[in-house]
């Protein structure tokens, strides 16, 4: 029973992480109808801004992640700005493939300026613990799993309650309609840039601060998180949330379980595992768990 | 109040919808638009609001100006701030959020929350059923309604000129006649209107002046009593005056133009 709360726990703390990410992708998704295979070097960038603003500057590390969070935003926006705003109405491949443009971009920029090393991010949690009833809680996975809870309910209130969600959410439903209220759509898709870039920044720098270190391939991750964006429905936060904990709970539990079940299947079974998850799911549920059914942009 | 002068605006390139339109709605003025379809309405509206981007459209030569002010391309929210307000054809309610919610995505422009709540209290009022169904779903309500909802939203935003394309469309006879009322309503607290219509008695009935497009260009135009009078007229859009024999209208089509 331990042993199982342990890997669930596990379970969460990798999820989470996968939910900021596909969360990401939902945004931009939901609002410009593309999806941005360059979140993982969104990730990654913001990672390795954090490790410049602890190690380098200095700071203290909650002031780190905010303003890596803050200067990875200002990147996708920008990007936006610059590149995609040209692209508006052009079909959504083109757009598409520019993103993975952007992605290989990114990579050899980062590994210009941070080299490929593995850095460690000076930060308070490192590898420390906390031990409750028999069980050990690491203190990293703790502050991720609460980090999210908090940027997730943050960022659903903002999406339901403030003019500028209501904004995005009429866009993504009916564009013209919502530029006819006044609503700049120009607005709206740097915005969805801005918190993507930003989603992506935290779950990095969480990662980062981890046992695992800091090291170019961490955007890898986004690879992961794109099955949980996809199991949840690409058009639905909820969705991206509850697929994220999904992925993250399946991957960290066969990881738990590999050697007594799955011993005959390889140590790394618990990689493949989410898109095993993903092909399962789209087959019964075509539009992911919570996604719109009829998914007009695909 | 807006003056449109020899419009020209062209789709793709290549598609001429508009050619050299010009049309004006005096301030405090009910003004309706009428043309098959095709002549070329709702791009006029497009051109005016700012929305032709999105269908690749260009306004190649002439001006739009509100009030002397040349707003000819600017950006469509620009336009709303400055005071007009587009209600699409077809309703285009966002058919996913509470009527509360499409209300307020209606005042997106605005800034002082005094002056939304002022607004959103005259809309409730003006159309009793949102104040009824505040918190459905926008996609639940009948087409009547969410037509109302269409109306309201775009009154959320202030205009001093309210642009409407065929608010009768598909809207039983009762109904319509509560729209024309509305309008009326609306334009009595103060609301130029610019009214396009396939339903002639309709907009004639409460109109001031009127306007014919064919093609993209104004055909005919003057008071809308006049125009009610107009023999052409009666027989294209009003459906009266003696029927002719098959080949008799034949030939009197090639004679017989606008224009002429």
């Amino acid at each position: 029973m331990t042993a199982f709360l342990q890997n669930c726990f596990a379970g969460l703390a990798l999820g989470s992480t996968y939910a900021l990410v596909a969360l990401g992708f939902v945004v931009i998704f939901k609002s410009t109808g593309v999806i941005n295979f360059a979140q993982g070097g969104l990730l990654a960038l913001g990672a390795y801004l954090g490790y410049t603003f602890s190690n380098n500057l200095l700071l203290g590390f909650g002031v780190a992640i905010l303003l890596a969070c803050l200067a990875a935003a200002l990147v996708g926006a920008g990007f936006e700005r610059i590149v995609l705003r040209r692209m508006v109405g052009q079909p959504p491949f083109a757009v598409i493939m520019i993103t993975i443009g952007l992605l290989f971009i990114l990579e050899p920029v980062i590994t210009a300026i941070w080299g490929f090393d593995n850095l460690q991010v000076r930060n308070p949690w490192n590898i420390n613990t906390v031990e409750l009833g028999g069980l050990v809680f690491g203190v990293k996975d703790l502050w991720t799993i609460g980090l999210t809870t908090a940027v997730v309910i943050g960022f659903f209130a903002f999406f339901k309650y403030s003019p500028l969600g209501l904004a995005m959410r009429v866009t993504a439903f009916d564009p013209e309609a919502a530029l006819a209220q006044g609503i700049s759509a120009r607005r709206v898709y740097a915005v969805s840039w801005a918190i993507a870039a930003a989603l992506a920044a935290l779950a990095g720098i969480a990662m980062a601060a981890g046992p695992g270190g800091l090291s170019p391939s961490i955007g890898f991750i986004a690879l992961a998180a794109f099955p949980a964006m996809i199991v949840g429905g690409m058009d639905s936060p909820g969705g991206a949330v509850l697929g994220g904990l999904v992925i993250g709970l399946a991957e960290a539990l066969t990881r738990g379980y590999q050697d007594q079940l799955f011993s005959w299947a390889g140590d790394n079974v618990s990689i493949i595992v989410p898109y095993i998850l993903m092909i399962v799911i789209l087959l019964i549920r075509p539009y992911g768990l919570l996604g719109t059914k009829d998914v007009r942009r695909v | 109040m807006l003056s449109v002068s020899n419009l020209e605006v062209v789709y793709d390139d290549v598609v001429l919808v508009l050619r050299g339109l010009s049309l004006d709605v005096p301030a405090g003025s009910i003004v309706a638009v009428l043309g098959a379809n095709g002549a070329g309405k709702t791009t006029l509206l497009r051109a005016v609001t700012g929305l032709l981007g999105p269908h690749r459209g260009r306004i190649t030569k002439g001006t739009v100006r509100l009030d002397g002010e040349d707003i000819t391309g600017a950006d469509p929210a620009k336009i709303v701030r400055r005071g007009i307000a587009q209600v699409l054809e077809g309703r285009r309610v966002f058919a996913e959020i509470t009527v509360d919610e499409n209300l307020k995505a209606g005042a997106y422009t605005r800034r002082s929350r005094a002056e939304v709540k002022e607004s959103y209290a005259r809309v409730l009022d003006l159309f009793p059923v949102l104040a009824q169904r505040r918190k459905s779903i926008a996609g639940y309500l009948s087409g009547g309604e969410q037509q109302m909802l269409a109306i309201g939203r775009a009154l959320m935003a202030s205009p001093r000129l309210l642009l409407l394309d065929e608010p009768s469309l598909g809207l039983a006879p009762r109904l319509v006649e509560q729209v024309r009322d509305i309008i009326v309503q609306i334009n009595q607290q103060g609301t130029s209107v610019l009214l396009i219509e396939q339903n002639a008695v309709m907009a004639l009935a409460i109109a001031n002046s009127g306007y014919v497009l064919e093609n993209g260009k104004v055909v005919k135009d003057g008071p809308a009593a006049d125009l009610l009078a107009d023999e052409d007229i009666r027989e294209f859009y009003l459906g009266s005056g003696e029927r002719r024999s098959f080949a008799d209208v034949k030939s009197y089509r090639r004679r017989k133009r606008w224009s002429a």
